[in-house]
């Protein structure tokens, strides 16, 4: 971190207009973007208040806090509000919303009042949701799967209900996403080429392009779950006539891509973090670019891997699998390069940083248990299991909650020109880190031993790993608050920053927080994004005479002489 | 002692108890060494660099380096080779998983709300209890009667979703006596953590004594009472002029639909019949028979189905003792796969001048590829269609779902 000596601005965005009004009519991207913030933060504690319930609740093997109809509600509401409400608006809308117009130096969004839009319905949806909890709420698993959900729940009206406050979200995720392709395409400041844009922007518009093309099945899925409760069509219902693996098939159609909704903006967010504290363009630019393009595409093609044990035909299942291990390659490269960029840089331990580096650890492990569910072998006897769930709470929690607060803190200062105490930033991310670590690794060991996901009461010899993992989650909730005291405190009495990192990129041009327009001159893009300035590479001591070691080198115009080492 | 203690305080890996589960924890631990190491390796990787490049002093810039390209492509194509050894061994073990024998001991399970019923081949019941043989591949044929439901043996590394109104099957050769946790693994409502039971595994002997003490009429006969309970013999009754199809050996034979289709008659199939008979009518019949949704349990129709899967067993049992009148079926092996009705070399009429189901209808000699359609078909005075065509029973396990 630099010591900064500097000034607010005197007007920004934050003070251009006062009054409620100017909130809730606002189109300015980063007010929408912190509207955003400030609804997925209260789902998000919502949603873990619920974890923790759960986890409380398997502290023994047997029923202590709870009957078997309110486990099943606290562990569905638990998914429906932390994916549906918070995992994935989290990085598109709030840090996306925010930065994507500012780092390709537009002025706003492409649509505005169609952002503001978005925010309204997400809003109308997580209402419902939170209204759906307050009554009574549902029980029967994120997943809705049929026909339990459709014909044997014991409250049909709250699944009717909660499948269309997931339905009208899936239209701010749409909308969302088409206001971020169009803003990409259309409004990139001069100079901004595709391979200069940061690596931020690629995940977010790989994001965008999933938003845009899975969401709507989900919304289809939902359509015919209500066609099919009202006008008795046969779609998934047995009884009449329908196909309950169809469902799935359709339900994973979205929802599997929906998992790259939550994590590649995260990874992008990852790469803009490690490129700031090595001070130093990301090794393989180009590669982690396209990489995250190419997840995207392949998660359209992989949902059949949620369906090994399904009674799907053994040879889509083949299929699946090989293209589940294909996605893992892009995801591979990216980690790979994270790890080569540190190699010679400047890397500093900033809370940013650490957030970071622990995503990278987590990640990978994440990464690699999704190869043992993508091999159809194992997955007979992984399939819904405990390895299944901290698999992906490792993707999901460990990966894409670890890089929204990493860009959170990265950012924070950009947004409110105001620091937050740096030591309990760090021991955030360790907490965080630590408490995630033991929350999670217990349940890889509980999953192979075969305890199955949504058991509200277990097998007594489960019993000390679950201990394990309910200790861990108390210490992850403990890491999840303190960013929320020291963040609220910071808004009022944290230093004064700008750019506290050194950090490059079009968002740090302009002043801390920015004007409502974020650029007074509109930004003109002449070189390669990250283009930090280097030192020459330190010269063996031979004897001989050199001209003197160690100078730095101005960062090139165009940044092509470092490009090479790369493509 | 002390480990023992250890492992039942703090478990840190299931029992082996059939065959499959050796060659699932191969994989597992496999996998477990190469992804241990490679995530090991970034995570030293990480520490070192990044404590090795810490900045020392805070306007320190990072070094310009140069990197080969061939750095990047190695870290492609490497992980990609391990990922398609997974992908290989994986698929093979999955593969292998589907292969039932042959000779597995067949037992019936259906899944509801909360609990697992399931029949022996005898008809001896349990619930939430299994016992089988050691050293026996056991097959379990299982359909849900409510919401998808999931057999998950931990010991026997096995998992299969179970579904209403579709067979799904598993299979598992225990090898070690002991008792083991079933669990229900796909949610299914409130009781769902509750939908447990337990397997036993039995040196064969015992299992044959237990099975002695369980035994309350087979499985095929309850089937045969309720089908002449239900009087579906009116109508299948295997006499040529029958309104129904002839049943007998008609399990796992192919069976040509009035669309032209040809269809696997498998359990599903069977069951669709029994159940929605509109939906599948064999050639040569009218829809005529009256669908049995909603007035049968899924016991019951476990109990038909394996009463008619029994018919076609007895049925090789009892070698046609006079020669055929009809000519001679193309012997099995050499009948190609073909759709066409084989009308020349089946003359319409000859069959009809057959006696009943008593003619124990040549043709239906197991190998003969003339199925159990095949005598009532061709019998069937109005359509002109004359033969169902003759497709071999081997295109039988693509249809199954597994």
């Amino acid at each position: 971190m630099i010591q900064e000596n500097v000034t607010l601005p005197r007007e920004h965005y934050l003070n251009a207009h006062y009054g409620w009004k100017s909130w809730l009519f606002t189109t300015d991207h980063k007010r929408i973007g912190l509207m955003y913030m400030i609804s997925i933060t209260l789902m998000f504690f919502i949603g873990g208040f619920f974890a923790l319930l759960i986890r409380l609740e398997l502290l023994t093997p047997q029923a202590d806090m709870f009957n078997a109809d309110q486990y099943n509600k606290l562990f569905t509401l638990h998914g429906v509000v932390l994916i549906f409400f918070f995992l994935i608006p989290s990085i598109p809308a709030v840090l996306g919303n925010f930065f994507l117009p500012i780092m390709i130096g537009a002025k706003d969004v492409a649509f505005p009042k169609l952002n503001l839009f978005s925010w309204y319905i997400f809003i109308i949806g997580a209402l419902m949701g939170l209204w759906i909890t307050a009554v009574g709420g549902i029980e029967t698993g994120w997943t809705f799967y049929t026909p339990y959900s459709s014909s044997f729940s014991s409250n049909s009206s709250a699944v009717a209900a909660a499948t269309l406050a997931v339905f009208i979200t899936g239209f701010s995720s749409i909308l969302t996403g088409l206001n971020f392709i169009v803003t990409v395409h259309k409004m990139r400041a001069p100079g901004m080429t595709w391979f200069r844009m940061p690596l931020f922007i690629w995940s977010i518009y790989a994001t965008s392009i999933i938003q845009v093309l899975a969401t709507p099945v989900l919304g289809i899925t939902m359509v015919l779950l209500g066609v099919e409760r009202l006008v008795h069509v046969g779609i998934f219902d047995p009884n009449l006539g329908g196909d309950p693996v169809l469902f799935q098939h359709m339900f994973w159609f979205y929802s599997h891509p929906a998992v790259y909704i939550m994590i590649l903006p995260s990874l992008g967010v990852v790469s803009e973090l490690i490129s700031a504290f090595t001070r130093k363009r990301v090794f393989g630019y180009k590669f982690v670019a396209v990489s995250s393009l190419l997840i995207a595409i392949f998660s359209f093609i992989v949902w059949g891997h949620h369906m090994y044990v399904s009674s799907m035909s053994i040879y889509a299942g083949m299929l699946f699998s090989i293209l589940s291990y294909l996605v893992a390659v892009p995801s591979a490269v990216k980690v790979f390069n994270w790890t080569a960029t540190l190699y010679k840089g400047s890397v500093s331990y900033d809370t940013p940083m650490l957030y970071a580096l622990g995503f990278i650890g987590l990640f990978t492990i994440g990464g690699l248990t999704g190869l043992f569910l993508a091999s159809m072998g194992l997955d007979r006897h992984l399939h819904d299991t405990y390895f299944v769930i901290a698999h992906f709470h490792l993707i999901m929690v460990g990966g894409a909650v670890m890089g929204y607060f990493g860009g959170l803190h990265y950012w924070w200062p950009k947004m409110f020109g105001r620091m937050y105490p740096e030591w309990w930033g760090r021991l955030s991310a360790l907490v965080v880190f630590l408490g995630f670590n033991l929350s999670f690794f217990p349940q890889f060991i509980i999953g192979y031993l075969g305890m199955p996901r949504r058991y509200h009461v277990y097998a007594p010899e489960f019993q000390v790993l679950n201990v394990m993992s309910t200790a861990g989650s108390s210490i992850l909730g403990v890491g999840y608050v303190m960013p929320l005291v020291y963040f609220i405190w910071s808004l009022r009495y944290g230093k004064l920053a700008a750019n506290p990192w050194g950090a490059k990129g079009l968002e740090w041009e302009t002043t801390s927080p920015p004007p409502t327009h974020n650029f007074e001159i509109p930004p003109v893009v002449n070189e390669e994004a990250y283009n930090y300035p280097l030192r020459q590479p330190s010269v063996k001591n031979t004897g001989a005479l050199t001209g003197g070691d160690s100078r730095s080198i101005p960062p090139t115009k165009s940044g092509q002489g470092r490009e090479a080492e790369v493509v | 002692m002390n480990t023992m203690l250890l492992s039942h305080f703090l478990p840190l890996f299931p029992d082996q108890a059939a065959t499959n589960a050796k060659d699932v924890d191969y994989l597992y631990f496999f996998m477990l060494t190469v992804c241990g190491l490679a995530s090991v390796g970034i995570v030293l990787a990480i520490f070192y660099l990044a404590v090795k490049y810490r900045r020392r002093s805070e306007d320190e810039m990072a070094e310009d380096t140069h990197v080969p390209v061939a750095l990047e492509w190695t870290w492609i194509v490497v992980p990609s080779l391990f990922f398609l050894a997974f992908f290989g061994w994986g698929a093979k073990l999955y593969f292998d998983q589907n292969k039932v024998p042959k000779d597995a001991l067949e037992i019936a399970c259906t899944g509801r709300q909360w609990m697992w019923k399931f029949q022996h081949p005898d008809g001896q019941r349990e619930i939430n209890a299994l016992h089988i043989p050691i050293g026996r591949p056991v097959k379990l044929v299982m359909v849900s009667e409510d919401v998808i439901h999931s057999m998950f043996i931990p010991a026997f590394r096995v998992h299969m979703d179970v579904i209403p109104k579709r067979y799904t099957e598993c299979w598992f050769e225990p090898t070690k006596p002991g008792t083991y946790h079933i669990f229900c693994a796909q949610y299914c409502g409130t009781e769902h953590s509750n939908m447990i039971g337990t397997v036993t595994v039995m040196e064969p002997h015992e299992y044959e004594k237990w099975l002695n003490g369980a035994a309350t009429g087979s499985l095929a006969l309850r089937g045969e009472s309720l089908f002449n309970k239900l009087a579906c013999n009116s109508c299948h009754t295997g006499n040529a002029d029958a309104r129904g199809p002839y049943l007998p050996g008609l399990f796992g034979r192919n069976v040509q639909l009035t669309t032209g289709e040809v269809v696997v008659a498998d359990e599903n199939y069977i069951r669709e019949s029994i159940m929605k008979p509109g939906a599948h009518i064999a050639a040569g019949f009218d829809n005529i028979m009256p669908g049995y949704e909603g007035q049968l349990t899924d016991e019951e129709v476990i109990q038909l189905v394996a009463y008619i899967k029994q018919l076609g067993k007895s049925y090789e049992q009892f070698e046609p003792v006079q020669p055929p009148t009809a000519p001679a079926p193309v012997p099995a092996g050499k009948n190609p796969d073909q759709t066409v009705p084989t009308g020349t070399t089946k003359p319409t009429g000859e069959p009809t001048d057959k006696p009943g189901p008593g003619a124990t209808a040549s043709p239906n000699a197991t190998p003969s590829p003339a199925s159990t359609a095949s005598p009532t078909s061709t019998a069937t005075p109005p359509p002109a269609k004359p033969n169902e065509p003759k497709k071999q029973p081997t295109a039988g396990e693509p249809r199954k779902t597994n």
